[in-house]
């Protein structure tokens, strides 16, 4: 071991506080080592999120292993919320899906659930990716120390709070806060935070949040970007636009490429506090105008078998949608009925937000307002419900590049989803 | 023949066809037919991967410059070598990310009787050089051997 630990790490690397426990720290210390990583640091957020959400019954490696953890007494130090479920019977579901979804493919939901609240769930409606959104309560404060994994939570709290936490993967996420310690390397570090790539927005409209992040991502793969350009169009408050923006943006750099952390110029945190200065010696540079936005959003692969069918399902909120995304959709398709001389929606759509979010949604008078276009809403995890040969064989729309990414869902803008869902254009 | 050097990251030895994938890894959109529904030869199903899509992974010395994709990448190839649907061993030309370094390392401690040799830093070259079905030999020292 070449990493140096304290008396309080050794000892439970040692086994003084049992087997279960020594093999959890030599597991993060290993991790940490790959990395260069010379020693472990306090994790000190309040609370951890954790990415595996699902009981999928295949899944039992990961069920067995809790189940040691649980065993043997081991809990985790921090209370964290978990992705968003995978099942919501809101959501349309013909009688095979359903048959399929609760016999087949997620017999062990309630099991698993049942583990996650005997390790530290925070709470039975703490199911979101989303779970740094105020009503959510699970928002890191800037400089924290995190062990989270979910690439679209990890990315915001790297960007926009100005957390540290690297991309973890899930079980590396829950064996951080059960021994309080993470390994210092990569985004925890200042080095690892800075930035080899500069990315110049020069589009002659604001950018399309999912696609510029797909663009970006594809291009600098694990690299740190430092976006110019587009302030411009976000101005310089992080306010409930601008995160909602940038919500769906990281999503989409962590989805198609694997960015943890971005800068954008004159906005994020460390770039309002550091600046240019974030940025190394030698960066590379993507410039990205309409053209580049046009020639990526081409390259995407239609997955429909008839790649002209009318779509059955629209999915909007992966990552879940914040609450003024789901206001200011409401008025939108309000707006877009009103135009076209529709009633309601003219493809079955749902909207996904977490529980949190959804309670404080249907407290305002926009919740009536939005059932009456006919869009159901749901805490439902929208990749989760894609991944079965089922949904995959529907034409299904969405504009999330995540959900793209992931599942047979077809990408539209939020303009061309907005055609379809009111006007019925294509 | 050319012999390549990287960083042991699980040790192990084997010999296998190559399968190589020259972009990104998408862990997750990869192995999620193999787990999810049975595929004992874990086809990849990852669509935005043109050099793999389709492909059998299982048993082939998978040879990539890193993996991309969701945060479930680690606990994904954890589970997929508990159930036996791992390639025979993982081939980085670049320093391995963050997510494929946990799935090796949550396998080598906590799956017993499983080994998947993970190599990484074989550089550029390694990729430009393996071609699929060329027979890869691995050494415990971190050397790869590729052969057509």
């Amino acid at each position: 071991m070449s990493m140096i630990l304290t008396d309080e790490q050794l000892a439970i690397y040692n086994g003084e506080r049992g087997e279960t426990m020594a093999k959890v720290m030599k597991t993060l210390v290993r991790y940490g080592e790959v990395f260069g990583a010379e020693k472990m640091v306090p994790v000190t957020s309040e609370y951890n999120h954790l990415v595996t959400s699902f009981g999928l019954k295949v899944m039992a490696p990961v069920y067995d292993l809790m189940e040691k953890l649980i065993a043997e007494g081991v809990k985790s130090g921090q209370k964290f919320s978990v992705d968003p479920r995978p099942l919501d019977k809101n959501v349309p579901q013909n009688i095979l899906q359903k048959l399929v979804f609760n016999c087949f493919m997620y017999t062990k939901q309630d099991y698993y659930e049942d583990q996650l609240e005997k390790l530290g769930l925070l709470s039975k409606d703490s199911f979101t990716c989303a779970c740094y959104m105020d009503e959510v309560g699970n928002k890191p404060k800037f400089g924290d120390v995190l062990s989270w994994a979910e690439s679209s939570a990890v990315v915001y709290a790297n960007s926009v709070i100005g957390a540290r936490c690297n991309r973890n993967s899930g079980i590396i996420d829950l064996m951080g806060s059960i021994v309080g310690y993470v390994p210092y390397f990569g985004l925890l570090t200042d080095e690892g935070r800075r930035a080899s790539w500069i990315v110049r927005i020069n589009t002659t409209k604001k950018p399309e949040a999912q696609l510029l992040g797909s663009a970006i991502g594809m291009r600098v793969m694990e690299d740190v970007p430092y976006v110019i350009g587009l302030d411009k169009w976000l101005g310089n408050e992080l306010d409930d636009a601008a995160c909602t923006y940038l919500k769906d943006f990281g999503a989409a750099t962590a989805s198609n490429g694997a960015v943890g952390l971005y800068h954008i110029d004159g906005l994020t945190p460390e770039a309002k506090l550091s600046g240019e200065a974030l940025i190394k010696e030698g960066a590379r540079e993507y410039v990205i105008d309409d053209a580049e936005l046009e020639r990526v959003k081409a390259s995407y692969p239609v997955m429909w078998k008839n790649a002209d069918a009318t779509p059955k399902l629209c999915f909007m909120g992966c990552p879940h949608m914040s609450l003024e995304q789901l206001k200011s959709w409401t008025v939108k398709i309000e707006a877009g009925l009103a135009e076209s001389g529709n009633k309601k929606v003219l493809i079955p759509t749902v909207f996904t937000a977490a529980p949190a979010v959804l309670a404080e949604f249907n407290k305002t008078e926009y919740a009536a307002r939005l059932e009456k276009t006919g869009v159901i809403t749901s805490y439902i995890c929208p990749l989760m419900y894609m991944n079965n040969p089922l949904c995959a064989k529907m034409p299904v729309i969405t504009s999330s590049n995540k959900l793209r990414t992931y599942t047979t869902a077809r990408y539209y803008t939020d303009d061309e989803i907005l055609a379809q869902l009111t006007k019925g254009e294509n | 023949m050319k012999e390549f050097k990287g960083r042991v990251i699980a040790a192990g030895e084997i010999t296998a066809p190559a399968l190589v994938s020259h972009e990104g890894l998408n862990t997750l959109a990869s192995f999620q037919k193999a787990l999810q529904f049975g595929d004992k030869k874990a086809t990849c199903s990852d669509q935005n991967n043109p050099d793999l899509f389709g492909k059998e992974m299982l048993g082939k010395a998978l040879c990539l410059p890193q993996t991309i994709g969701s945060t479930t990448g680690g606990m994904v190839l954890y589970c997929a070598c508990a159930m036996e649907r791992q390639p025979a061993c993982m081939l980085f030309s670049k320093p391995i990310d963050s997510l494929a370094a946990a799935g090796a390392i949550l396998a080598d401690v906590w799956v017993d009787g499983v080994t998947m040799p993970v190599i990484d830093s074989l550089g550029d070259e390694f990729l430009d050089y393996v071609k699929d079905g060329m027979t890869i030999t691995v050494t415990a020292d971190g050397t790869v051997r590729v052969e057509e």
